[in-house]
């Protein structure tokens, strides 16, 4: 993780030696901007389109604000069948904001687990979770249907709930940095002062990862809000959406609702809206993230 | 301090420490293996079963075993063979594309001539912090005719574009796919290169290297793990390829109902005819894990 802290600069040229010439930069900073412009232009688009009403959305052209009309956007988001949306952001808050805390807390304790104690068919039970982490949510979701299916489960809050408390990677993640940041010294003093296997996870091994643990519950928190086939075949029952697939829903019908596609619009930017501002302010910890499944394979 | 060690035999004098690592693991390994392991073992036992309905609405259904039949029906489709060449070429374009373009935005980023790094480097995750179906639903309205910036651009300049078209969708589809994952594998391969020392670069420097002799005859080998994790990630996820061609299907009939495998296999769950969508799934599963396998067993060794 240190690599990542090293200042911007560790790779620029010494002082006295020649810098990359004027050229060279402009040419690089272009690039650059260009490849900016390509990535935020559909940010931008979402962001004109939300504040225009559904006549100015088709007439006016795509790229220029035209008359100011976000808040009745807004409020027509909200009210459209009987504010389901707004339930749609709960069911959301709820399969990703608890199910990725749970996930990281069983994810913690098997990592810790791995990390710190011997015990026989470790190596074998880390390689089975390590086929895990090779496992798409994608390639998870119909033989999830089909299972759920099985148990007359399916269209339920736990359907969709249950299995995305399932974090392998997480617990890859938590191993290696329970590994790192968990000494050996701690625990065992720990224990010759008489505190017990939980206690010493609890209040001692649980608060020295925090903050890869910040890591790992990102990382859940965008799987399972980016898991869209699992709740688009458990689902029937639209007050259970969460906010991607009620957008989906929405989208699909524009052709025969028009009116839908301002609803769509508003509703794709109010949705984002939390998650980027999560990711730009906890942006040290998920780079770390990264990083680490990144160098360490 | 005192040694750390335990002496030999101190666990079996302790059996709550035994135990201690089992109850840790044990509330994550039973949703593991109920909600990983078990479906896939449930989709193999159904892909080999064939379902029989006997009656009407409440008639029993019974299954019965039908060996690789459902395998053999699946991949007999016409649907199957197009499917997979159509991800198959998919894979060819945008993959390299993609991940040339990460490589070119992170090999500077982590250059000398580059400016505003911390910004830029922001700028170009933006995109992974959104979700894959409302980054397929914005560009959904940037093509759809009715709306579209980019093609009343391309009007504009004489060109009458159809984005949505038989001819164009695929490519749509890997704009998208291009844009939401760019900034993400630019990510890691950045993370190597900030991992490679300082020096090596200097002492070529040193010797009379330019800036592209050192990130291409340097840089690059230094950081080939890297590449190949994000090869691997990409090629798993083209073959998963799902959510945005599902949101394209409202926009433009060139989408169908079987255009991606994960696709097909959808419809033939939605269409209840579980034992192919199992038999799909699997095969889907198998081609995931044989490619994982392929790549772990490459990176090791090289390693080793």
């Amino acid at each position: 993780m240190s690599f990542l802290t090293r200042t911007e600069g560790a790779h620029a040229t010494a002082p006295g030696r020649r810098g990359p010439g004027r050229l060279s930069v402009a040419a690089a900073v272009a690039f650059m901007t260009l490849a900016a412009c390509y990535m935020l232009l559909p940010v931008y688009w979402l962001l004109v389109s939300a504040t225009k009403s559904q006549s100015d959305l088709v007439s006016t052209p795509g790229l220029l604000p035209a008359r100011w009309h976000l808040g009745d956007n807004l409020t027509a988001l909200f009210e459209q069948q009987g504010g389901v949306f707004g339930r749609w952001l709960l069911n959301s808050l709820l399969y990703a904001g608890v199910g990725a805390a749970i996930a990281t807390l069983l994810a913690a304790a098997a990592g810790y687990a791995l990390a710190k104690y011997t015990f026989t068919g470790r190596e074998a039970l880390f390689s089975v979770i390590l086929g895990g982490v090779l496992v798409p949510a994608t390639a998870l979701a119909l033989p999830l249907f089909l299972l759920f299916a099985e148990v007359d489960a399916t269209n339920t809050f736990w359907s969709v709930f249950l299995p995305s408390v399932v974090s392998p990677f997480g617990v890859y993640l938590s191993r290696v940095f329970a590994a790192a940041s968990v000494p050996d010294e701690v625990v065992e003093a720990a224990r010759m002062d008489g505190a017990g296997e939980l206690r010493i996870f609890w209040g001692i091994a649980l608060r020295m990862m925090s903050p890869a643990l910040v890591t790992v519950f990102l990382f859940q928190f965008v799987v399972i809000w980016n898991n869209f086939l699992l709740p688009l075949v458990m689902l029937q029952d639209d007050t259970l959406y969460p906010v991607t697939l009620g957008l989906f829903t929405w989208q699909s019908q524009t052709s025969r609702l028009p009116e839908l596609q301002t609803l769509t619009i508003v509703g794709a930017l109010v949705s984002v809206v939390p998650i980027v501002l999560t990711f730009l302010m906890l942006q040290r910890y998920w780079r770390a993230g990264l990083t680490a499944g990144a160098v360490k394979s | 301090m005192t040694s750390t060690a335990a002496p030999p035999g101190t666990r079996r004098r302790y059996p709550r420490r035994a135990l201690a690592p089992y109850a840790f693991l044990a509330p994550f390994l039973i949703p593991f293996v109920l909600f990983t392991l078990v479906p896939v073992g449930y989709a193999f036992w159904q892909s080999l079963h064939r379902t029989e309905r006997v009656g009407g609405t409440f008639g029993s259904t019974h299954s019965v075993f039908a060996g690789f039949e459902q395998y053999a029906g699946v991949v007999r489709e016409p649907f199957f063979a197009d499917s997979v060449v159509r991800v198959g070429l998919f894979a060819l374009v945008q993959i390299p594309v993609m991940l040339l373009f990460a490589l070119a935005l992170a090999l500077l980023l982590d250059s000398a001539v580059a400016r505003l790094k911390r910004f830029f480097r922001l700028v170009y995750f933006v995109p992974y912090g959104i979700p894959g179906v409302v980054a397929a639903l914005m560009w959904a309205f940037l093509y759809d005719p009715r709306l579209s910036p980019v093609v009343e651009l391309l009007g504009s300049a004489g060109v009458q574009a159809d984005l949505l078209g038989a001819d164009a969708i695929l490519f749509s589809i890997g704009n998208v796919v291009t844009w939401t994952y760019t900034g993400y594998n630019m990510l890691i391969l950045y993370a190597a290169l900030q991992a490679v020392p300082a020096d090596i670069g200097e002492a070529a420097r040193v010797d009379g290297a330019g800036d592209w002799t050192i990130a291409l005859r340097i840089k690059l080998p230094l950081i080939r793990p890297a590449l190949v994790l994000t090869g691997v990630f990409s090629i798993i996820g083209t073959f998963q390829l799902f959510t945005e061609p599902q949101v394209f299907r409202s926009i433009s009939t060139s989408v169908t109902s079987t255009y991606t495998p994960n696709l097909a296999a959808y419809s033939l769950a939605s269409g209840d005819n579980y034992s192919e969508a199992a038999a799909l799934s699997v095969l889907l599963a198998a081609v995931t894990f044989l490619l994982s396998f392929a790549f772990l067993h490459f990176t090791s060794r090289r390693q080793g």
